[in-house]
């Protein structure tokens, strides 16, 4: 690990009315490190990946981004152009169904291609060559380039919404529940794909999962949630079999029991 | 030799003479009157006054005359007037707890203070076509039902039933007039979102029955309230301005309009104990339909700011408000059979050279 | 406006060009604002007009607040001076404005149209007011305006390259043939109303004043003279006009927009200038199209 964070969260909450979503967490991430965020549904770890992508506002704390230049910038802090222009090209979100993170009319190649146009490349040609390019990365046939996703599989959306992130380069993605909603041969398939472009590409990765299985398999360090709090964070192989908390205990014999 | 075709100037002379003499009809027949229209088509008359946000009855008449009935085409004509008119100053709110009511029923208190009063509604009638009204003039015997209904009874004011909750603070306070200029969308471009000023009179300008499908809607499911009627008032209203000149309130007159709110289900938060909430409508003239479906829509509409889920068609305020403008909705729809054919040969051109290329492409394929 | 009795109903009058100056004025503001910003769509109270909204009642109060006594007004829809639609505007500001009005484009001062960029090059000291039906060139790829204001002013134009580049991927070449997007001083992307793209070249360093008037979306924006107007496209698919293989049956002319007339049932047809003025000038130049009758 390199010594400064990427992302770092200090005492974030947010409260819906009178419900809490999240309270007081606080967190690193840094580069090339992928962050698992585990509890069960409810437990507040969708709001706490909201928060940290800035797609909600925080009740109280704040949440900075180390810029390119080296800066660490409080992301409330950022103008419009700033965070939309870090959001294109700096980070990625993918999202648990691909039809949010997707533009279904629109084919595969316009897809990935979105995020280069939308940096300034102008030149036909070599926006579909490098659309072509990164679907190969994922699996997908250069022949289906131009079909819209309406006419693929799940797992294959789900590839091609990781294309679609990838292809400018970020630094940070944002994945909430990546491989929910699929079959388990697909999973095992797409959990790979995602080990191995991380691996490549040293992206920093925030993951949220209620699979332990998936923790244990792509992240390096996790923190446990419940109540929208953090209960325990550490190393994943340390959490997974040494589990201090006796919630956390609990989540793991379930997992094994089943 | 060929010529194009010329003569839009008399073609367009042509068709506005043969309106007038569809609109006239068998010229045997006595051309019917405005006070006719606005005595005996009441309610046609108030919805072109409701939506073509202007209260003047013999105008709204002879819109309702010149349109052949066509209502939304006589709200065209009061709305193109009314865009002319200079602007003078804003009113008071209106204070409907002073109201001079001729209808008021609550479907939330069996009894209250004032009672419930019937008025004229078409409620419990029933549905039959009715033949004496075939007849030429059938004017005596409905003056003696009207006695026997008592109308000469003088309307009163009662208190609403909003305010009844209001002092045991079961529902969220209606928002005071804090003296403030409305945003007045007739003078201003809307921007989104909007406030509630903005909300308020979009749909009460908007079309009866495009409220009444969104209203329908939310009862479905589709950005459910739970509502209930707290109360429906018809009756008249004194319209109060305070001139700056002048430092004092006069009175302009009084106008009739029908009020609906709707007390809904409750909202609550850590500080603040559950209370009902309220949807609101007011519409010029006796529109109940409408004054109904609006308080529906506007609660829907409110949903953010009381904390609820979104995704109904009725809760999407850019969509809602953007499109219930029915003399806008029927212009852009109609528009359609202006000639396009400057674009259409644009569209032509391309599909027959796309044709010609892929056709190309096969017989090179073949080969 | 002015009501007074007389018999009746009161009698009914209205001012210079039917708005009231405090409306002009209103105009003219959003005007030079959006004369100042070039390819910006400015909001503004768009009034209610005699006429039904998408007939062209942004492009009329745009004329309204900018025609003057003197004016010489030409009015065309898909061209024409003498379809319908233009037709009726034209006598409504001869109505309302008593304005003197030509269906030269050399004569007029001030030309309102629909769908066309006349043939005949503008020139200084001339005003083309637009009529426009949806100002969003982005509506079509996200049609909330909360989310269009944010691209438009982050310059955020990615979505409509997708667009573009859709069509290519699908038809091998941009299929878009009217209202085809333009980028506007370097700045704002904008859409110039549905003009065929044949037209689109006309817009760039044109030397008349050109306004565009949304009634009912309450828009209006502007090219000021001698800007520089480019049609979105990509290096490798560079924008292109539609040539037409013909010539105009009656003038002869070539390169310039024709319109296809349907003669009979049994596929014949012909192609005319889709701009009469121009046309009606060639011919009374001499020069004779295949279809034209001697000396007509």
């Amino acid at each position: 690990m390199i010594e400064h964070p990427l992302l770092v969260a200090e005492g974030l909450s947010k409260n819906y009315g009178p419900r809490i979503g999240c309270r007081d967490v606080s967190l690193e991430v840094h580069p090339g490190e992928v962050l698992a965020v585990v509890g069960e549904s409810g437990s507040g770890k969708s709001t706490l990946l909201g928060l940290l992508s800035t797609e909600l506002a925080p009740s109280a704390g704040r949440v900075s981004y180390r810029l390119r230049d080296g800066r660490l910038a409080d992301l409330a802090g950022l103008g419009a152009a700033e965070k939309r222009l870090l959001m294109r090209t700096d980070w990625g979100f993918v999202r648990q169904n691909p039809a949010d993170g997707l533009r279904m009319a629109v084919s595969a190649g316009g897809n990935v291609g979105e995020r280069l146009m939308a940096v300034g490349w102008r030149h036909y040609g070599n926006i579909r060559d490098e659309a072509i390019d990164w679907l190969a990365k994922v699996e997908i046939d250069a022949d289906r380039v131009d079909d819209d996703p309406r006419a693929f599989s799940g797992g294959m959306r789900q590839r091609l919404q990781i294309a679609r992130n990838l292809v400018t380069r970020p630094r940070l993605v944002f994945m909430d529940e990546p491989t929910g909603g699929l079959d388990v041969s697909v999973q095992a398939r797409l959990l790979d794909l995602i080990r191995g472009l991380v691996a490549e590409l040293g992206l920093a990765v925030v993951i949220v999962t209620h699979d332990l299985a998936v923790a244990r398999l792509l992240s390096h360090r996790m923190v446990v949630m419940r109540h929208g709090r953090v209960i325990e964070t550490g190393i994943t192989d340390q959490v997974l079999d040494d589990p201090r908390e006796p919630y956390t205990q609990l989540l793991v014999s379930s997992v094994l029991a089943a | 030799m060929y010529v194009a075709a010329k003569g839009g100037e008399k073609a367009i002379r042509n068709a506005h003479a043969l309106l007038a003499k569809r609109r006239r009809g068998n010229t045997n027949l006595p051309s019917i009157t405005l006070d006719q229209i606005a005595q005996q088509l009441t309610l046609a008359v108030d919805r072109v006054m409701a939506e073509g946000s202007l209260y003047d009855v013999e105008l709204a008449a002879l819109a309702v005359k010149q349109a052949r009935g066509d209502l939304i085409e006589a709200i065209f004509l009061i709305r193109a007037f009314r865009t002319t008119l200079p602007r003078f100053g804003y009113a008071r709110a209106l204070d409907t707890a002073r109201m001079l009511v001729r209808r008021r029923v609550s479907a939330t208190y069996k009894d209250l203070p004032g009672g419930q009063l019937l008025g004229p509604t078409f409620d419990y009638t029933h549905r039959l076509l009715d033949t004496s009204l075939g007849v030429a003039d059938e004017a005596e015997g409905v003056a003696d039902q009207t006695d026997q209904a008592g109308e000469a009874e003088a309307p009163v004011a009662m208190p609403r039933v909003t305010d009844l909750l209001g002092q045991e603070g079961l529902i969220e306070g209606a928002p005071a007039d804090d003296g403030s200029e409305p945003f007045d969308i007739t003078r201003a471009p809307v921007s989104f979102p909007v406030d509630r000023s903005t909300r308020l009179q979009t749909l009460a300008r908007g079309d009866e029955g495009y409220l009444l499908a969104l209203g329908y809607s939310t009862q479905r499911g589709y950005g459910r309230s739970h509502p209930f009627v707290g109360e429906i008032r018809f009756g008249d209203v004194e319209v109060m301005f305070e001139a700056p000149e002048l430092g004092f309130e006069v009175s302009l007159g009084t106008v009739q309009v029908t009020e609906c709110q709707s007390v809904n289900q409750f909202k609550g938060s850590a500080t603040t104990p559950p209370q009902f909430t309220r949807g609101y409508g007011l519409v010029f003239g006796q529109c109940e339909r409408k004054a109904m479906s609006m308080a529906l829509v506007e609660r829907a509409l409110r949903w953010e700011e009381l904390g609820e889920e979104p995704g109904a068609p009725a809760q999407d305020e850019e969509f809602v408000l953007s499109h219930s403008d029915n003399v806008q909705a029927t212009g852009f729809v109609e528009h359609l059979k202006l000639p396009h054919y400057v674009d259409f040969q644009a569209e032509l051109d391309l599909v027959r050279r796309m044709r010609a290329e892929q056709a190309a492409e096969m017989k090179e394929a073949a080969e | 406006m002015n009501a007074q009795a007389a018999g009746g109903m009161p009698e009914i009058t209205y001012n210079f060009a039917y708005l009231d100056e405090q409306t002009k004025r209103m105009i003219r503001r959003a005007i030079l604002k959006a004369i100042a910003v070039p390819g910006y769509q400015v909001p503004f109270a768009a009034r209610e007009m005699p006429m039904p909204y998408g007939w062209g009642t942004g492009g009329v109060q745009v004329t309204a607040a900018v025609l003057g006594p003197d004016d010489v007004l030409k009015v065309i829809d898909q061209g024409a001076d003498d379809t319908t639609n233009a037709v009726a505007i034209r006598g409504f500001f001869e109505k309302t404005a008593r304005v003197a009005t030509t269906t030269s484009t050399q004569a007029a001062t001030l030309i309102q149209t629909r769908h066309r960029v006349p043939e005949t090059p503008l020139r200084e000291n001339q005003i083309l007011v637009y009529q426009v039906p949806i100002p969003e060139p982005l509506r079509f790829l996200e049609p909330r305006e909360t989310e269009t204001r944010q691209l438009h002013a982050l310059a955020e134009y990615g979505l409509m390259h997708v667009k573009l580049y859709e069509d290519i991927a699908r038809h091998g070449h941009i299929a878009t043939t009217y209202a085809y997007p333009v980028e506007v001083a370097g700045r704002y992307v904008m859409d110039p109303s549905p003009i065929p793209k044949f037209d689109n070249p006309k817009l760039d360093d044109c030397p008349a004043l050109q306004l565009f008037g949304a009634g009912r979306e309450k828009r209006i924006y502007a090219i000021p003279p001698h800007t520089r107007v480019r049609s979105l496209d990509f290096e490798d698919h560079p924008f292109r006009v539609q040539r037409f293989a013909q010539s105009c049956a009656l003038c002869a002319a070539s390169g310039v927009y024709l319109d296809e007339v349907i003669l009979d049932d049994k596929g014949g047809r012909m192609f005319v200038c889709s701009d009469t003025d121009y046309c009606n000038g060639r011919q009374e130049a001499g020069h004779r199209g295949e279809m034209a009758g001697e000396g007509a």
